[in-house]
């Protein structure tokens, strides 16, 4: 048994090595890394109760292990009967007591804390031009993916939230369909979407994503929503404010045409098939059937997960069950009027969809 | 029916079995059938290991892996965990308090075959196109979406088995409040019943909130009522409230049995009594009552807003309170004492860091602005494990171990039980401690795949190495269970030679009747007393021998069950036009179950009585005074 125990503590001590060479996990994803006040709160939040919790596990591993070190009955031998103590009021009132103190230090952060980040007073207030003081971003959940409108400033993007560093971002979360929950990890806990009301929240980004290795911060769905959950992903970009400024700008002019000759010719296929549910321009609306494309170019990845290349594009154009099994685009098929597209037309399509770029 | 043992054939023992009354046939019945749905959910669970093994697995797919992770789930919970709870509970709490039976013995049938049909009904959905799918919170716009039929199978098959469950609680309260020997006063009792006595009363309170939120489920989808239809001003909120008013007080009707497992084990293998037996029980019935007030913790990230949040955070860590409590006076149990490494005692010992590691995490997930980065992710996962494997499942191990030889007259090999132990503990914290890392590193819940590349990938194979030990090690038990049974080596009254309670006093299995005589409590601990003051019969009797009264057994409450599994496939067809005869499969189930309560009704069944000259022979042939070892 003494052996057992020993082998015992060297797994953990080993589990304990394994975990801190691994190291904190990805900056893209990990809440070990925060990013922003929100993450940061909790973070320090997280040490805090690490710390007292950890007082916690040592009181009681060293009476547990002298415990059962002092009195083991193969050293008190076979007839030893021990005397049968009823209790204590004195060590009752101390472990009552002392755990009472342990979860002030606690209590008093979690309200303050609690009521910090549900405030969002400040997320109507308007200068005295009438201009709102702070930036506000509708976020609109729907099977697997994610809509971004800008209402102050009259855009629309989708599954790429772009927001300026250094200053409260505010959302306004609701689902479409069925419940969700907005993550980003790395710059804040999450929030649900629900169907059936507006939740509020914000969030604060205090690095630009472009140092990142992967150059954005990863979003999850946190909340089961069916067979796709886990592909639910979306991406964060956090500029400074004046890249935001410029972004919004491109955004709210008209697109232009493609250019080059093939990606013209996707374009009215396009035009043809998708258009109905897609829209390719800042200006929106809102609310389409689909992700809105504006900026599909320069996204990080093709349907929120795959890596962004022209090959996925296609293959995920013709098949998309095949890869986010229960979304509700058609498949090729059915968006070309009952044939599959052609070689040739997804090349065209392509080309034309990694050309849809808003950035310079 | 004689009141003497017989040689039986095999058909007659299974009849036997159908109909029997009998608290300790009941219990193994539990038993085994809440055994066969652990090995079902943890097949489950190794299917959910070994697709997320590797990144980018594609061993299920999408949708089969919700319907196994909500399979898992719902089984453990409802079908495998409480079930074999309930089989402790009704093999040794009678015992414990000096009762003959539990008060209602149809009725603890009734129980029985209720979760039984609700059982099978509820798996049955793997082979009738589809599993649940929304999780086992099934919160309500992923149930009301999801297509098939996994979903009624879902509501139905807990409707019916909540029902047992429900039945069950009742009959074990008014048992403990109306069935106790002389002499047993609550403050006698010992802690397994307490602990039986406060999860019974929890199972009262907390079944209906779910029923209610159930049947609603069921109305939406059967008769299109509306009720979490957001277009048609339906709520799906109210589904997470109703679903978690239940839930949160289920987790303790879990682990306070497992408390009193453990708290027997503590004093038997320590030698000693109890410490802060005062203290023990009302942090018992403390942790019961704060088990009702705390639910809201689960919703943190709903949106209630900071207020509800920051009461229902500081509701939540006041629990820490009497749960410290408890494990400091089990602490100061073994202190002092004489301590046996026996199998039940190691689950006990390892049961300790084990809980406390899942219950600090519990604190830092009652902080609501840092479970805004915990909720749903995979530290939640873990957190929750530690406390229902770390817990729970410890317990009923040990208590397997402890409690074999008073349900069947044998023991378990000491050596292989040793072995189980050492590949699940080790498995255990292999598989779930990795797991609060994963979620911190981001990894959201109930994915049923992950991307290569966000750095959870070596601690996600870990984990999955883990579960492999804790599948060897249950395989092992098993081995353990088979070589036992046919070895069939008989073992006393008092096999663990330390037992303190009424029920180590009696034969191991007891007679049918328990106790030929009610015996007299001089006090907590009544079988020590006796020994230390060297009464070697074991205990003082209150009453001279004479007659006993004992329930018939009955076929009827299977009968019964069975209509109402029979109508849930009518209920589960009706909303289907193609299938026309659902109604009528609705109106025979039912009808059945209302003909068989009303021949319950309408027949006098008094039952039998032994006879004294019975008793006294019974007892001549070593029957139930074989006394001390």
């Amino acid at each position: 048994m003494m052996k057992g125990l020993t082998n015992w503590r060297l797994f953990a001590l080993l589990t304990a090595l394994l975990v801190f060479l691994s190291g904190c996990g990805r900056e893209e994803i990990s809440t070990l890394i925060p990013a922003g006040k929100v993450a940061q709160d909790q973070f320090n939040l997280l040490i805090l109760s690490t710390i007292v919790m950890t007082f916690v596990i040592i009181v009681v591993s060293v009476i547990f292990v002298l415990a059962i070190v002092k009195f083991r009955r193969s050293k008190l031998g076979d007839d030893m009967i021990p005397e049968q103590v009823e209790g204590s009021a004195k060590l009752e009132f101390i472990w009552t007591a002392v755990p009472i103190v342990l979860l002030l230090i606690l209590a008093v952060p979690t309200v303050y804390s609690t009521f910090d980040l549900a405030d969002v007073t400040a997320m109507d207030s308007t200068d005295e031009e009438g201009n709102q003081e702070n930036l506000t971003v509708n976020v609109t959940a729907y099977l697997y993916w994610w809509e971004f409108e800008y209402p102050e400033q009259g855009i629309v993007t989708a599954q790429e939230l772009v927001v300026p560093t250094d200053e409260r971002v505010y959302f306004n979360l609701i689902s479409a369909d069925i419940k969700h929950s907005f993550w980003i990890p790395s710059v804040g806990g999450k929030l649900d979407v629900n169907p059936e009301n507006v939740n509020k929240f914000y969030l604060e980004f205090d690095q630009e994503s472009s140092e990142l290795e992967d150059g954005v911060f990863y979003g999850k769905c946190a909340e089961l929503c069916g067979p796709s959950h886990a592909l639910m992903d979306f991406k964060v970009k956090s500029v400074d404010r004046e890249e935001f400024d410029q972004w919004v700008a491109s955004m709210q002019e008209e697109p232009e045409p493609a250019a080059d000759a093939l990606a013209q010719e996707g374009e009215e296929t396009f035009a043809n098939s998708c258009i109905g549910c897609h829209a390719v321009s800042g200006a929106g609306p809102a609310g389409m059937p689909g992700p809105n494309l504006t900026t599909f170019g320069d996204r990080n990845r093709v349907a929120g997960f795959m890596e962004h290349n022209e090959e996925n594009l296609k293959n995920w154009i013709q098949d998309p069950q095949e890869y986010k099994p229960g979304n509700l685009m058609p498949d090729g098929q059915t968006n070309n009027g009952g044939e599959p597209f052609s070689e040739q037309e997804l090349d065209a399509l392509a080309a034309y969809l990694m050309s849809l770029s808003v950035e310079e | 029916m004689s009141s003497l043992a017989q040689k039986k054939g095999f058909g007659a023992v299974i009849w036997d079995y159908l109909t029997t009354v009998d608290h300790k046939k009941i219990a193994i019945l539990y038993l085994i059938s809440g055994g066969f749905f652990f090995l079902v959910g943890g097949l489950e669970a190794m299917m959910i290991r070994i697709q997320l093994m590797k990144a980018g697995n594609d061993f299920l797919s999408a949708g089969l892996y919700n319907e196994m992770i909500t399979m898992h789930g719902t089984t453990m919970i409802f079908l495998a965990a409480m079930p074999i709870l309930l089989a402790f509970m009704n093999a040794i709490m009678p015992l414990q308090i000096g009762a003959r039976d539990v008060a209602f013995p149809f009725l603890n049938s009734l129980g029985f075959w209720l979760f039984f049909f609700g059982g099978i009904f509820l798996n049955l959905s793997w082979f009738m196109g589809g599993a649940p799918d929304a999780g086992w919170t099934n919160y309500a716009s992923l149930a009301l979406a999801s297509e098939g039929h996994g979903i009624d199978f879902y509501s139905l098959g807990l409707t019916i088995s909540g029902f047992g469950t429900l039945i069950a609680g009742i009959n074990f309260l008014v048992t403990i409040i109306n069935m106790r020997a002389p002499g047993m006063t609550y403050m006698r009792m010992p802690l397994f019943t307490w602990t039986t006595f406060v999860a019974s009363a929890l199972i009262l309170l907390a079944f209906p909130p779910l029923t209610v939120g159930l049947f609603f489920m069921v109305f939406d989808r059967m008769f299109g009522a509306n009720f979490f239809v957001v277009e048609m001003g339906g709520n799906t909120i109210i589904w997470e409230h109703l679903f978690w008013i239940f839930g949160h007080p289920e987790v303790y009707i879990l682990i306070l049995p497992a408390f009193g497992i453990f708290s027997e084990i503590f004093a038997i293998f320590s030698r000693k009594r109890l410490f802060g037996y005062t203290a023990l029980v009302f942090a018992t019935i403390l942790i019961g009552f704060y088990g009702f007030m705390v639910w809201a913790h689960h919703m943190f990230t709903v949106g209630l807003g900071p207020t509800a949040n920051a009461v229902f955070a500081l509701a939540t860590m006041i629990i820490a309170v009497p749960t410290g409590i408890k494990i400091f006076n089990w602490l100061l149990t073994i202190w002092g004492g004489s301590i046996k490494f026996t199998v039940p005692m190691v689950y006990a010992i390892a049961f300790i860091p084990s809980f406390v590691a899942g219950g600090v995490t519990g604190v830092m997930q009652a902080i609501a602005p840092l479970d805004y980065q915990l909720h749903d992710s995979y530290f939640i996962v873990a957190h929750f494990h530690y406390v229902i494997v770390g817990g729970v499942v410890l317990a009923i191990l040990a208590g397997t171990h402890l409690y074999w030889p008073k349900m069947f007259g044998t023991m378990l090999s000491e050596k292989l039980g040793m072995v189980t132990f050492w590949t699940f503990f080790i498995g255990f914290h292999l598989t779930f401690f990795i797991q609060h890392f994963l979620g911190l590193l981001g990894m959201p819940r109930r994915v049923y795949t992950f991307g290569a590349d966000q750095g959870w990938d070596l601690f996600n194979a870990i984990s999955s190495l883990g579960a492999l030990f804790m599948a060897i090690g249950v395989i092992v038990l098993l081995i353990n269970v088979v070589i036992t049974s046919v070895k069939n080596v008989r073992v006393g009254n008092d096999p663990w030679e330390d037992g303190r309670t009424l029920e180590w006093a009696i034969p191991s299995p007891p007679p049918f009747y328990n106790f030929a005589q009610t015996p007299l409590v001089r006090g907590l601990d009544t079988y020590w007393i006796e020994k230390m003051e060297g009464n070697k019969e074991g205990m003082v009797y209150a009453e001279p021998i004479g007659d006993v009264h004992m329930p018939n057994g009955s076929i009827i409450p299977l009968i019964m069950s069975f209509g109402m599994f029979v109508a849930s496939f009518g209920a589960l067809y009706f909303q289907d036009d193609t299938k026309p005869w659902a109604l009528a499969v609705l109106i025979i189930g039912l009808g059945i179950t209302f003909g068989s309560m009303l021949v319950r009704s309408l027949k006098d069944d008094l039952g039998f009585h032994i006879t004294k000259e019975e008793l006294l022979e019974d007892a001549k042939r070593g029957g139930n005074t074989d006394g001390l070892k």
